[in-house]
């Protein structure tokens, strides 16, 4: 895993050697290992090495091949690269290194780009093309790796991460109000939009085609489910034999590398069920990390223990305190590139702190399992209010809220009726094509209210939920409602939150690459194949993955019920001192975006008697971090 | 004495779930939870608040949105209170 940073277009060479170091060293953290740059005549590459396999210096990049016409910065795995090199050799390929660029380059050589559908990993690349005078840019099919771009001049300019954006001349940060209002209501911005004016990110699964200065942008593979009726009838268990299958294999290929793999353990499900895959694989051998927090509310410590005893892992806590997100959110929020909602991606900026100071370099996550398999409360809470809505005024079936949301005490204790006005009963309409995550849109975009009079008066009548709804496929409205509210957190927050902000910029901060054998895109697309019942059935999140795990868990992990992942939000911030400055009348107004009497009101309650709800406590973040993004980018 | 309860929850309304943003309550009749005023938390702290600044325990059922969804009928809820008190 690494950083890669480029252009194309003509500079002189001082120019462009400047350039491309400039780009580098802005991306050193995720490449420790190593260095390179190439200047040709209409390009410039710059890579960052993270050694991860072949670690000699045959791996080292830009590489180039195809007998000079072809050059490639790489940034990612590809995790079948043994089997497309037995698959070229069979063509009569000769390759000259271990290394899985090669291999890429050379799938490249054989089938152009169309490359990218033979590829199975998690990859951002570019390729220049000498023969055609192209460069060809690709990105994973599910956004497990970045790579932003910016045009200027005439140029075309691109990287893993914005801020090696900001090293080209005349490139500014600018925060996009736009992006700003997607982030304030859907949690993410809309790909190819990002945090910054005139920074654009290639969204997961396409290609970029750059030919005489024209930019060709498009899909080469996208989610998408059966139609209603069409899903896979195999007999059940069948199908619960496959998964356990199909996520073996995407174990297995996870686990190649030339350096010591680990996993991160959080004491559910997912995370516990690839530990125990891979701690078979490696008997004796695997390492396992996890966080744990001082607040029972949010702590799964004794889960983690539970499991790594069974399996026989040695396995690492990594406490993280209140105060330690309030320290290290600032740095959070400089790797992540965006404002944020929640405080979650601190825990995990910590824990790949530790895994790297533990000697290791690639682990394996859960991540994934959530959405492809119905995991979050979400959805539970779309069928329930689904069935709410099939009886409008019941007064016992809104009852059922309370036993989706145990860890809300301020839901355990409200009456039918307002369990019906919270969650949109009687009010949403069951055909809109955002049902499922209307009430979290709502809540979240309640945080809007901090947004100056300057910031609202830019947005007008801009409604970022319509602009989603725009944007799905014709063939969503013939799938299953719980495939449709599966489509949009896995096309969409997904890459755009959980990936981004909570993956790779928190675990590259620190030089670690984290892959995801649920996210494996034959365990992706074999989800979407089955039927409804078999994700969720009735109020049980992840049925099928909870079979497909029987034999390999504890029985209690087994049929644990799904803890969200969270952290303590604004109460995380109590004692510390950068808030209160960040937050001040002065810092609000200079910033111009949110209004300054309202903040100092939010800060003052934070302070007085603490946040409780999640609107409060996302505009706190949300006020915060934006205030130290813009601190960060000027 | 009802205009003086229903401006003091008016003023707690604006001051502790809208931060002061009094253009935020068109009026007295707006809903609460229609108008993202107020989540599931913000009815425990509305709650605490009739309970503790008008001396009125409120059972379970009385917390529903009948009696708390606008400021006019949380006035009047307290109102009613107040006249089966006295």
């Amino acid at each position: 895993m690494c950083g890669i940073a480029g252009y194309l277009g003509q500079l002189r060479k001082d120019d462009s050697r400047s350039l491309l170091h400039g780009m580098s060293a802005a991306l050193a953290h995720r490449g420790p290992d190593g260095a390179g740059i190439h200047i040709d005549d209409d390009f410039g590459f710059a890579h960052r090495r993270l050694a991860v396999i072949d670690l000699s210096p045959d791996g080292a990049q830009p590489m180039a091949g195809g007998d000079g016409s072809l050059h490639i910065t790489y940034n990612g795995e590809i995790f079948n690269h043994i089997e497309l090199r037995a698959m070229l050799e069979g063509r009569g390929r000769h390759f000259r290194t271990a290394s899985d660029t090669e291999v890429l380059l050379q799938l490249y050589e054989e089938y152009g780009p169309d490359c990218v559908n033979h590829l199975n990993g998690d990859f951002a690349f570019a390729i220049w093309d000498a023969k055609r005078r192209r460069m060809v840019l690709a990105r994973d099919r599910m956004g497990v790796r970045p790579l932003f771009y910016t045009w200027r001049q005439g140029r075309f300019y691109f990287a893993s991460e914005v801020k090696a954006l900001f090293a080209v001349p005349g490139v500014e940060a600018r925060l996009d109000p736009v992006a700003l209002d997607q982030i304030f209501t859907l949690w993410a911005p809309i790909a190819p939009r990002t945090s910054f004016r005139g920074i654009s990110e290639l969204p997961p699964g396409h290609l970029m085609i750059i030919e005489d200065g024209e930019a060709d942008t498009r899909p080469y593979w996208a989610l998408s489910f059966p139609d209603s009726g069409d899903e896979d009838d195999r007999p059940h268990g069948e199908l619960v034999e496959e998964l356990r299958t199909l996520l073996e294999d995407s174990t297995r290929i996870r686990l190649r590398a030339d350096v010591e793999v680990g996993s991160l353990l959080s004491g559910g499900l997912d995370s516990s069920m690839i530990t125990a895959i891979a701690a078979r694989m490696a008997p004796g051998r695997l390492r396992s990390f996890g966080i744990t927090f001082e607040d029972p509310e949010f702590d799964e410590s004794a889960w983690q223990q539970t499991m790594a005893d069974a399996l026989g892992v040695t396995h690492h806590a990594v406490a993280c305190r209140s105060a330690d997100i309030a320290s290290v959110f600032p740095s959070v929020v400089r790797y992540a590139e965006r404002t944020l909602l929640r405080t979650a991606p601190a825990p995990m900026y910590r824990l790949a702190r530790s895994v790297r100071e533990q000697g290791v370099k690639v682990v394996l996550s859960g991540e994934g399992a959530d959405e492809i398999f119905a995991g979050y409360d979400l959805f539970r809470e779309a069928s329930i209010r689904r069935f709410c809505a099939r009886q409008p005024g019941s007064k016992s079936r809104p009852s059922l809220f309370r036993r989706i949301y145990p860890y809300l005490p301020s839901l355990q204790q409200q009456t039918p009726d307002y369990l019906a006005a919270f969650f949109g009963v009687d009010r949403d309409e069951t055909n809109d094509p955002l049902f499922s995550h209307r009430p979290r849109f709502r809540t979240t975009a309640g945080a809007k209210m901090f947004f100056s009079a300057g910031l609202r008066a830019e947005l007008g009548s801009y409604d970022a939920a319509e602009e989603l709804a725009s944007l799905l496929p014709d063939s969503f409205r013939r799938w299953r409602p719980l495939h449709q509210a599966l489509y949009l957190e896995t096309r969409f927050l997904l890459p755009g939150y959980i990936l981004a902000s909570q993956g790779d910029r928190m675990a590259m901060a620190h030089g670690v690459e984290a892959r995801f054998p649920f996210l494996d895109h034959r365990v992706v697309e074999f989800g979407a194949r089955l039927p409804p019942g078999a994700k969720l059935r009735v109020l049980q999140e992840k049925h099928i993955l909870r079979e497909a795990a029987a034999d390999m868990l504890p029985p209690a992990i087994a049929r644990r019920r799904k803890q969200p992942y969270r952290a303590p939000d604004s109460a995380s911030f109590g004692q510390a001192n950068y808030v209160a400055d960040l937050l001040s009348p002065g810092a609000v107004s200079a910033k111009g975006l949110f209004n300054p009497a309202m903040t100092g009101r939010l800060l003052d309650k934070s302070r007085r008697s603490g946040l409780n709800g999640f609107r409060d406590n996302a505009a706190f973040v949300g006020v915060l971090s934006t205030q130290l993004l813009s601190d960060e980018f000027p | 004495m009802s205009e003086t309860a229903q401006s003091q929850v008016r003023i707690f309304v604006v001051d502790n779930f809208l931060f002061g943003d009094q253009d935020a309550l068109s009026g007295d009749d707006q809903s609460l939870i229609e108008h993202d005023v107020i989540d599931s938390t913000g009815v425990l702290e509305l709650v605490s608040f009739i309970e503790e600044r008008f001396g009125i325990a409120m059972s379970d059922a009385e917390i529903a949105p009948a009696n708390l969804d606008s400021v006019s009928r949380i006035a009047a809820f307290i109102e009613r209170k107040r006249a089966a008190v006295s």
